[in-house]
């Protein structure tokens, strides 16, 4: 893979590394904090008088912060389960393709029902049970179905690899099983996986968000992107910026994202 | 053909099982209870309410009791709803929701394998590389933040459709949901047709099809349509998982008496039965479409060995 990026990709880097500073430096500088109430504006429009740079909500509090921490926790989450999903997938994909035989069978059977089953179902499940609001929780929760895909592209390609010279060579050094899959097999593996994180990275971030629309996700005081729609959709006759600062902040992420991670898989595809 | 499809459907029973007996256990394994209150009821009515249930039972025993119930097509009483079984809840809720969803699937494929045959064919032109770009867009954008804007834009500053105050069999009302469900399908099914179509169209049966002088519209639909519409049809599914996952956050946006809202309201209660028949219920329609999408697949391509 050359370092070449075509305009979409690199446009998509600036615009992904400007809005994590930019929630990241957030709480420095904004003079108001995610939980501060200011009684003085009350759903007030964007403005540059008290700061409020893109608006405040029906208790006063101000949007750009809060719009910066579901910015902050929707990227964390994204990342750690993804994080998760790569882990879990890679180490099963690897181990099933390069084991064969019944071990296989059966691993990718368990693969094959939980496919089956409707994905949002488990994690609503999940997300009931574990104790609500947790965000520990709740990425557990999304990175622990997340990995099936995963497994099912590394195993394919792990099949093809476990036939190749230096995986024989490695055989015939006597080479522990363990050792052949950590550092010959997934090596090997890693464009593929680090193509396919990328594009998963948006999944997570919209599911969250999906979660926390429905009330299922983060909680009150603290503020996700999708529960910032939830209200901002609530109030939007009266107010639309409630519903147009975190739905922008969240689909300007999602095509960065989507952007970055089509132009990944087209790339591998190619080479 | 017929003997692999009855095979295929008795395959979906273990399937079905495993996913009764996972919901079964995981949400009980959630802490709280379907009678915890914020007022805690006095030990005897507590009890009693137990007893009437049967949540005084063993787990196993509970699970015994639930599996030769759901045999008889009995999904249970709800323990929210009062005076309500679960069967009436989700039959009384479950049309709208049907209606919804399958109307925003077929307008899904509909819109977008047109679109994406058309991008395809023109795929040098500068409307086919726009069309695709905002295809991306309409892939990304969620559910959750179209149905707001649509119900803003077209209900509100420019009322052409109503929203909210739901009356049954006013059709203006289900406009916005719909298309909000279908958006992200068509836009995916757009992309999807288009890449398998500009595939196909670089094969030799095709440029033999043109070479002899057949019309355009002819090599499209005739020659290659129906290879192309493989990778469209697995992606079928999907799609209904989809729709389904949309149509909870749809019926919240626009405030229809669907049977999504059961799901989550449900799961929050801890309404076991209401959960579990909502799981079900929704369970069988995906591995239906599943089941649907791989029949259309062998037709599609008879390569498909159907063994």
């Amino acid at each position: 893979m050359t370092l070449r990026m075509s305009l979409g990709m690199r446009v998509a880097l600036i615009v992904l590394a400007s809005l994590t500073t930019l929630a990241l430096v957030a709480p420095w500088l904004s003079p108001w904090t995610p939980d501060a109430l200011d009684w003085e504006n009350l759903a007030t429009p964007p403005q540059w008088a008290h700061a409020h740079w893109l608006g405040t909500d029906r208790l006063g509090r101000d949007l750009f912060v809060r719009g910066m921490q579901g910015l902050r926790i929707s990227l964390t989450l994204g990342l750690l389960a993804t994080l998760v999903s790569v882990c879990i997938g890679v180490t099963w994909g690897a181990v099933a393709g390069y084991a064969g035989g019944r071990l296989d069978a059966a691993m990718m059977r368990f693969v094959d029902i939980v496919y089956a089953l409707p994905y949002v179902f488990i994690v609503i499940i999940l997300s009931t049970m574990l104790p609500r609001g947790s965000l520990a929780a709740l990425f557990i929760a999304i990175g622990a179905v997340g990995w099936l895909t995963m497994a099912r592209i590394v195993r394919g390609q792990t099949l093809s690899l476990r036939q190749r010279e230096f995986v024989t060579a490695a055989i015939a050094c006597g080479v522990r099983t363990p050792a052949i899959i950590w550092r010959h097999i997934v090596p090997n593996v890693a464009t593929t996986v680090i193509a396919y994180a990328t594009l998963t990275i948006p999944q997570v971030i919209l599911f969250e968000s999906f979660l926390s629309f429905l009330g299922l996700g983060v909680q009150e005081p603290i503020a996700s992107l999708g529960s910032l729609i939830n209200e901002g959709a609530q109030e939007m006759e009266t107010s639309p910026w409630m519903l147009l600062v975190p739905a922008a902040l969240l689909v300007t992420v999602l095509i960065a994202l989507s952007v970055l991670g089509d132009t990944l898989r087209e790339k591998r595809a190619h080479d | 053909m017929l003997a692999y499809t009855l095979r295929r459907i008795v395959g979906l029973v273990p399937t079905l099982f495993v996913l009764v007996t996972l919901a079964f256990f995981i949400i009980r394994l959630a802490p709280g209870g379907p009678f915890d209150q914020e007022q805690a009821l006095t030990p005897a009515i507590r009890a009693n309410l137990d007893a009437a249930y049967g949540l005084d039972q063993p787990l196993a025993v509970q699970y015994g009791r639930y599996l030769g119930a759901l045999l008889r097509g009995d999904l249970g009483p709800s323990f929210r709803f009062k005076d309500f079984s679960v069967n009436e809840l989700i039959a009384g809720g479950l049309p709208l929701s049907l209606t919804i969803g399958l109307a925003a699937a077929l307008l899904a494929f509909l819109v977008g394998v047109p679109l994406g045959a058309w991008a395809a064919w023109h795929a040098r032109s500068r409307a086919a590389r726009l069309l695709m770009s905002l295809s991306l867009l309409g892939v990304v954008l969620p559910a959750f933040v179209v149905g707001p804007l649509l119900a803003l834009v077209f209900g509100i500053y420019w009322p052409v459709f109503r929203v909210g105050g739901y009356e049954p069999g006013d059709p203006s009302f289900l406009v916005l949901p719909v298309i909000t469900l279908a958006l992200p399908v068509a836009a995916y099914v757009a992309r999807l047709t288009r890449d398998s179509m500009s595939e196909v169209l670089t094969m030799n049966f095709v440029r033999t099809a043109r070479a002899k002088g057949l019309a355009a519209h002819r090599v499209l639909l005739h020659h290659a349509l129906r290879p192309a519409l493989i990778p469209v049809v697995s992606y079928l599914g999907p799609a209904v998982a989809f729709v389904i996952t949309g149509s909870l956050v749809v019926e919240s946006v626009f405030g229809l008496p669907g049977s999504g809202r059961f799901l989550v309201q449900g799961a929050i209660d801890r309404d076991y039965p209401l959960v579990m028949g909502m799981i079900l219920v929704y369970g069988v329609f995906t591995l239906v479409c599943n089941l649907v999408a791989d029949l259309l697949y062998g037709w599609l391509d008879p390569r498909v060995r159907l063994t």
